[in-house]
């Protein structure tokens, strides 16, 4: 294993004291149980976005705390969900008077950690709603399984979700808001290479030199399928048709098309598969108007990209434009 | 013979020790089906309550058990955090008020675990899961309560039947959890979270084998 780490006990805690270092403007660090909350919060009368999930996803979600987007992040160990104290205390610390709202991606621990900290909330007297994110087109049949998993669309609906927060909605309407965004949005990912957990030292899974993983979820669960690499081209073929005939995407649909690296594949492959990506949705009359390019959702060093498709309208456009002020995603402030 | 307060604190405590003995082995058989942690995380966990529980050792056996489930809740994270928590939280709930467990009184502890445990996990026996040792041993269990057996035996009983389980769910396609997602690559492995569950039963029976 290399690394550029102290222990492997200690990755999550030096991140996020590297984090409070960084953006005192922005987030204010708790320690113990950890969470990363907006440094203005509670903020008075704004219904509150709590979201969490295991570390090793970087920027999301402690990255996206600030204003017009999420008002806290808890961090689980790498790849572990994170714990219900945690998401209570977080819950509580940005609670202002409107309820909070729980952005939760669909993985078994994170689902049953969410609900405990939400039914301890709710004792507490906090109304908490929430929100399961399930858009990974790879995991297919979801009566037999866990269910789709959570992945790239969770980016776009913590900016769009939070700036709806920031007019002041009301928790239902941010609720009903999130649940339209997974409604119409859909990913799917792939990688190159394996990546390594730091507390276990090995590999995830083993990926030969010539071979990728089609399909892969965000901790190195496989996907639909293994085979020997391809061009860019094929491969963006092969991540965006199963997209595009799942919701179904239609020719007239204006869509935000986010793509997205692994951790360890550089923006000028990310390019490649944009324009690769354009040009399909176009010869099916379907209008770009958005994007985000980048590596928001990581898995790791995992070489690797995804592609997300959101339907927008005049609503979810207008909010997308919105000001934001995060650690890893910034405009119009 | 019942079981009393300082039989309930060496059950856990021995628990403690075959976590930790079978710390790699759980985590391998999560690597063949999950995400190779579980015996990383019920080991964090239980370590946690080691440490907790010269604080907690004075109360009843209720506020014990409940003690445990809420340092499992804040110190193990994934699936297994809540689900662990969820089994003695439910038992603390069950005991409330009693000074010492007959075997009835551990059947009707484990009764309400378990569905405390398909209600959290939305799981039913056959999905591959912690269920599917659950749901025998305390078949067993209620078995041994009808013949009126004295506690060591029935405890020994359901164990076995918590063994069975556990193998039964190696020819099983994993319906829950991460596991699920393998789909038929998922058969021919044992479960682990059946397994865990089955050494705290074993450990059960072990410890109150003379009650």
């Amino acid at each position: 294993m290399k690394k550029l780490i102290n222990k492997p006990e200690d990755v999550v805690v030096e991140e996020l004291q590297g984090i409070e270092l960084a953006h005192p403007d922005i987030v204010k660090v708790h320690y113990d149980p950890n969470y990363i909350v907006r440094a203005d919060a509670p903020v008075k009368g704004k219904v509150g976005l709590v979201s969490g999930g295991g570390s090793g996803h970087e920027p999301m979600h402690g990255g996206f705390v600030g204003k017009g987007m999420l008002d806290a992040a808890c961090p689980g160990a790498v790849f572990t969900s994170p714990t219900p104290d945690q998401m209570l205390e977080a819950t509580k610390a940005v609670n202002g008077g409107a309820g909070v709202l729980h952005i939760v991606k669909n993985y078994t621990g994170d689902v049953m950690n969410f609900e405990m900290a939400a039914d301890l909330a709710k004792e507490e007297g906090i109304e908490v709603e929430a929100v399961v994110v399930d858009d990974d087109v790879a995991v297919k049949d979801s009566t037999w399984t866990a269910g789709r998993r959570g992945v790239g669309l969770t980016v776009l609906m913590e900016k769009i979700v939070g700036a709806a927060a920031e007019e002041g909605r009301s928790l239902k309407e941010v609720a009903d808001l999130a649940r339209k965004i997974n409604a119409q949005g859909r990913s799917m990912g792939m990688a190159l290479t394996s990546c390594t957990v730091p507390h276990v030292g090995k590999p995830s899974f083993d990926l030969p030199e010539d071979e990728m993983e089609i399909g892969i979820g965000i901790h190195g669960e496989p996907g639909r399928t293994r085979m020997k690499i391809e061009p860019a081209d094929k491969v963006t073929e092969m991540l965006l048709t199963p997209i595009v005939e799942d919701l179904p995407f239609k020719s007239g649909d204006e869509v935000l098309l986010f793509v997205n690296s692994m951790g360890g594949t550089p923006l000028i492959e990310l390019y490649i598969i944009y324009r690769k990506a354009v040009k399909m949705l176009e010869a099916k009359g379907i209008k770009v108007t958005r994007h985000l390019i980048g590596p928001y959702i990581t898995s790791l060093e995992m070489a690797g990209a995804s592609i997300t498709l959101l339907k927008l309208d005049a609503e979810l456009t207008k909010l997308w434009d919105a000001p934001v002020k995060t650690a890893g995603m910034r405009w119009g402030i | 013979m019942a079981i009393s307060r300082d039989d309930v604190l060496a059950w856990i405590r021995n628990f403690a020790q075959v976590i930790e003995e079978n710390n790699v082995y759980l985590t391998d058989l999560d690597r063949e089906i999950g995400d190779a942690d579980h015996g990383a995380n019920m080991n964090r966990g239980f370590k946690a309550v080691m440490t907790k529980l010269p604080t907690l050792e004075t109360g009843d056996i209720a506020s014990i058990l409940k003690g445990v489930g809420m340092t499992l809740l804040s110190s193990v994270g994934g699936a297994s955090g809540p689900l662990y928590s969820t089994v003695f939280m439910q038992l603390g709930k069950a005991f409330a008020g009693k000074e010492q467990l007959e075997l009835a009184d551990w059947y009707a502890g484990w009764e309400s675990a378990e569905q405390g445990v398909q209600m959290r996990g939305k799981a039913v026996p056959g999905e591959k899961t912690m269920v599917d040792a659950m749901q025998p041993a305390l078949d067993a269990l209620k078995e041994a309560v009808a013949q009126n057996l004295p506690i060591g035996e029935g405890l020994r009983k359901s164990a076995d039947a918590a063994h069975e389980g556990m193998l039964a769910t190696i020819p099983l396609v994993a319906r829950k959890g991460r596991a699920s997602y393998l789909g038929e690559r998922s058969a021919n492995h044992q479960d682990p979270g059946a397994t865990s569950t089955y050494f705290l039963l074993e450990t059960a029976a072990k410890t109150w084998a003379n009650c």
